[in-house]
C-alpha cells in the first residue's frame, strides 16, 4: 500500500464541545506527527476524557475538525474511524468478558483481515487471524492464560488485555485513557514498559494521571487545562513553562513534596 | 519464524475431534431411533412437534443467548413462515409443482425476508430498547392477523393438506412417522447450521456485541449490522420450524404469531439454558412435554410452569443445560459418586414439599372450576375435601415437613458443592503444576 505520508497522524483544528450549556472543551488546535508519543495532562475536569472521546468519534464534536491521517474524521461514527487507522482503550476496563482471551484478541484482529460480517467461513480455518491472536498474546503476555474467560483475569492481566486489542486491529493512531488506573507502583513500571513495546512506530496519545508515567513515556506534553490547551511541547519545556506551573504542575510538585515531608 | 512454523503445526495437525463426531452421531442415532421405540401414534405427535420445538427454540437462543437480544416478537418470524407454508402447500395442492419436503425451505426464506424489512428498525438499538420494538412489532403483526383475514384466515385460520403435489421418493407424508423422518431431517441439518454459526467471525462477533457492543464499534464493527444479519439468520431458521409446524398440523390460526407464542419460546429457552448451544433442544423438548402432557395431567399446569420458571431463574440462571454441564463437571473429576445421597435426599423432600403444595392449587382450582361436582377431588390416590379443614391442614402440613427438611437437606448440599468445587480447583492446580 503505498500513500503519500500525511505530516500529521492527528490535527485538531479548533475544536470544541458543549453540554447543554457548559463548555468541555473550548477551542483546542493541535497536531501530532506520525510516530509522535504525546502524554496529555491537566486536572481533573480538564476535558481530557472528553477529547479522546471527540477524537475517538464515541461523541461528535460541536464544532472545529478532527483530521485522521489527512482525512476528516469529525462527525463520522467509533467504527469508521477504527476503520480509518485509529484505535483507543478505556480507563475503565472495556473488554469482553465472557470470551476467553484468545477469542478477545480474536475479535480485534478480524475487521482488519478483512473478514468483516461473514459467516460462511470457520474461524478455524483463518490462519491468519488465529496467528495474530496468538502473536498479540505473546506481546502482552498473555499467552499462558490462552482459554481464561476475560472476567477471570486479574486486573493486571485485563488492563493487558485491553492493550492487546486496542493494538490488534493494527492501528497506526493509537489512544490510551488512563492506561495504568488503579495499578500497584511495580505493576505499572511493567506495564509501561510493555505499552512502549507494543506501540513502536506507532503515534500514541495516553491520558495520565501519573507524571513519572507521563515523563517516562512521551516524547511531547499536551496541558489540558479548563477545556483549553495550556501548553504542546517538549516535557523540559513544559516544565519549564511558567503558566503550566502555575495551573497545573505547580500544585502536583507542591503535593509532592508536601507528601515527601511527611 | 521458528515460532509460526510451530504454531502452523499446532493448526495443521490438530486432531479431529473425536468428541465432537461421537455427540454429532449420537445426535443423529437418537433422531433416527427414538420413533422406533416410542411407535404409538401419540409419541410420533410428540416428537415431531419437539423436532420443531427444537429448531425455533436454538433460533431464538441465537438472538437470546448468542446476541444478547431478549426478543418478544420471535413467534412474528415462525408465525409468518408458518403462514406462507401453508399458502405455498395450497398452491401445491392446485397444482404448483414443488415438492411437499421443501416448503419449509419456503417458510424459512418468507420468514428471513420479513426481518429484513423488519429487522432493521428493531435491531436499531440493543438492550431494553430491543425488547420493547420487538414488543411492539409482535402486536403490530398479531393485529394486522386480525385485520386481513385473506391471508391469516381470521378466527378459523388457513388449512391444507400436506398429501398433495409428486411424490417424491414415493413419500406422501401422509403417515405421521414419513412427515416425522423429513422433520428430524430439517431438525439434525438446521442444528448442524446453527452450530456452525458459532464458529464463524459473525457468529463470535455476535457473542462480543452481547458482552460489550461499545468495544465492538471500536474495533471496526458496525453492532447494529451485525445484530441485523444475526436476526435475519434466525429468523429463517424459525420460519423453517414454522413451515414445519404448518406441514404437521396441516392448519395455521393467527395463535401462531401470538405475543403468547414468543413468550413461550423465551420460557422454554431460557428453562434448557441459554448459555450453552445444546440448551434450547432441551428447552423445545420441555416445551412438549409442558405444552401436551401437562396441560393433560392437571389444569394448572400454567401455574406450575410459573413456578418452575421462578425457581429457575433465581436459582440456576443457565437452565437445565448449566445443571447438566455443572455435574458433568463434577463428574469427569470423580466427584459426582460424593453428591449422590444429596441428589436423592433433596430429590425425595422437594417431591414431598411439591405434593403438599400441588394438592392445595388442586383444591383451589377444584373450587373454582369443578364444584358443581362436590368438593371432593381425588389427588395422587388420597381423596381430599377442597372444604375440609382436615385436607388443608393436611396438605399444608406435608408441604411445610417437606420444605423444612429440603431446607436442611439443601444447606448440608451448599457445603458440600462448596467443599467439592474447593476441591477440584486444587485438582486442576496440581494437574498444571505436574504439566
Amino acid at each position: 500500500m503505498t500513500q503519500t505520508v500525511h505530516p500529521y497522524a492527528l490535527e485538531l483544528k479548533d475544536l470544541r464541545k458543549r453540554f447543554g450549556k457548559t463548555d468541555i472543551i473550548r477551542g483546542i488546535d493541535m497536531a501530532v506527527r506520525p510516530g509522535e508519543r504525546v502524554g496529555i495532562i491537566g486536572p481533573n475536569g480538564a476535558g481530557k476524557s472528553t477529547l479522546f472521546n471527540l477524537i475517538s468519534g464515541r461523541f461528535e464534536p460541536s464544532s472545529g475538525e478532527i483530521l485522521l491521517n489527512g482525512y476528516r474524521v469529525d462527525g463520522k461514527k467509533s467504527f469508521e474511524i477504527n476503520r480509518m487507522g485509529l484505535s483507543r482503550s478505556f480507563q475503565i476496563t472495556n473488554i469482553f468478558p465472557r470470551l476467553s482471551v484468545f477469542e478477545n484478541l480474536r475479535c480485534g484482529v478480524l475487521w482488519s483481515l478483512g473478514y468483516k460480517y461473514t459467516f460462511l467461513k470457520f474461524l478455524l480455518d483463518l490462519d491468519d487471524a488465529n496467528d495474530r491472536a496468538e502473536t498479540l498474546m505473546e506481546m502482552v503476555r498473555l499467552d499462558k492464560k490462552r482459554d481464561t474467560l476475560a472476567m477471570n483475569l486479574t486486573y493486571a492481566e485485563q488492563r493487558a488485555l485491553e492493550i492487546g486489542i486496542t493494538i490488534a486491529g493494527g492501528a497506526n493512531v493509537i489512544l490510551l485513557d488512563e492506561p495504568t488506573a488503579g495499578m500497584s507502583k511495580s505493576e505499572t513500571s511493567r506495564f509501561i514498559r510493555l505499552i512502549k513495546e507494543v506501540t513502536v512506530g506507532k503515534t500514541l496519545l495516553t491520558v495520565e494521571h501519573d507524571m513519572g508515567v507521563v515523563f517516562g513515556l512521551a516524547d511531547k506534553i499536551a496541558v489540558v487545562v479548563y477545556g483549553e490547551l495550556l501548553a504542546f511541547d517538549t516535557p523540559d519545556a513544559v516544565r519549564a513553562d511558567a503558566r503550566v506551573q502555575e495551573a497545573y504542575l505547580g500544585s502536583v510538585v507542591a503535593q509532592a513534596q508536601a507528601e515527601a515531608g511527611h | 519464524m521458528a515460532r509460526t512454523t510451530k504454531r502452523a503445526d499446532v493448526y495443521v495437525f490438530k486432531p479431529v475431534n473425536v468428541g465432537r463426531i461421537i455427540l454429532w452421531s449420537l445426535y443423529a442415532l437418537i433422531l433416527i431411533v427414538v420413533p422406533l421405540i416410542f411407535d404409538s401414534s401419540l409419541s410420533q405427535t410428540l416428537l415431531s412437534q419437539m423436532g420443531i420445538a427444537i429448531i425455533v427454540c436454538l433460533s431464538y437462543n441465537m438472538l437470546l443467548g448468542q446476541g444478547g437480544m431478549l426478543s418478544f416478537g420471535h413467534a412474528v418470524y415462525s408465525g409468518m413462515g408458518a403462514f406462507l407454508a401453508i399458502h405455498t402447500l395450497n398452491r401445491v395442492t392446485d397444482g404448483l409443482a414443488l415438492p411437499v419436503s421443501l416448503i419449509p425451505v419456503l417458510g424459512g426464506l418468507a420468514s428471513a425476508a420479513v426481518a429484513v424489512v423488519l429487522g432493521w428498525v428493531t435491531t436499531k438499538k440493543a438492550a431494553t430498547p430491543f425488547a420493547m420494538i420487538t414488543l411492539g412489532v409482535g402486536e403490530l403483526v398479531w393485529a394486522m392477523a386480525l385485520m386481513f383475514p385473506e391471508f391469516f384466515g381470521g378466527e378459523g385460520g388457513v388449512s391444507g393438506n400436506r398429501v398433495a403435489g409428486s411424490k417424491v421418493f414415493g413419500l406422501t407424508y401422509g403417515p405421521q412417522i414419513q412427515l416425522y423422518y423429513l422433520i428430524a431431517v430439517y431438525t439434525f441439518i438446521c442444528t448442524a447450521l446453527m452450530y456452525a454459526f458459532t464458529r464463524t467471525p459473525l457468529g463470535r462477533m455476535l457473542n462480543a456485541v452481547r458482552d460489550n457492543p461499545e468495544r465492538v464499534e471500536f474495533v471496526g464493527y458496525n453492532t447494529q449490522v451485525v445484530r441485523y444479519i444475526a436476526f435475519v439468520i434466525a429468523a429463517f431458521f424459525a420460519g423453517i420450524s414454522g413451515g414445519l409446524a404448518a406441514l404437521n398440523f396441516e392448519i395455521v390460526t393467527s395463535e401462531v404469531v401470538s405475543g403468547y407464542r414468543s413468550g413461550a419460546y423465551l420460557l422454554f429457552t431460557f428453562l434448557g439454558g441459554a448459555t450453552f448451544f445444546f440448551g434450547p433442544i432441551l428447552g423445545g423438548i420441555l416445551m412438549v412435554l409442558a405444552f401436551v402432557l401437562l396441560s393433560e395431567f392437571t389444569k394448572a399446569w400454567l401455574l406450575y410452569l410459573g413456578l418452575i420458571f421462578l425457581l429457575m431463574v433465581v436459582y440456576a440462571p443457565g437452565g437445565v443445560a448449566s445443571l447438566i454441564m455443572m455435574n458433568l463437571r463434577l463428574a469427569m473429576f470423580g466427584f459426582l459418586r460424593k453428591l449422590w445421597v444429596s441428589y436423592l435426599a433433596l430429590f425425595a423432600t422437594a417431591l414431598v414439599a411439591l405434593c403438599g403444595a400441588a394438592a392445595m392449587v388442586e383444591m383451589v382450582y377444584h373450587l373454582q372450576l369443578n364444584l358443581a361436582l362436590g368438593p371432593e377431588l381425588v389427588f395422587m390416590g388420597a381423596s381430599l375435601n377442597a372444604k375440609g379443614l382436615n385436607s388443608w391442614f393436611g396438605a399444608a402440613f406435608v408441604m411445610f415437613t417437606g420444605l423444612g427438611l429440603f431446607e436442611l437437606c439443601r444447606r448440608q448440599f451448599v457445603r458440600d458443592w462448596g467443599d467439592i468445587q474447593e476441591d477440584i480447583e486444587k485438582e486442576i492446580k496440581r494437574r498444571e503444576a505436574a504439566l
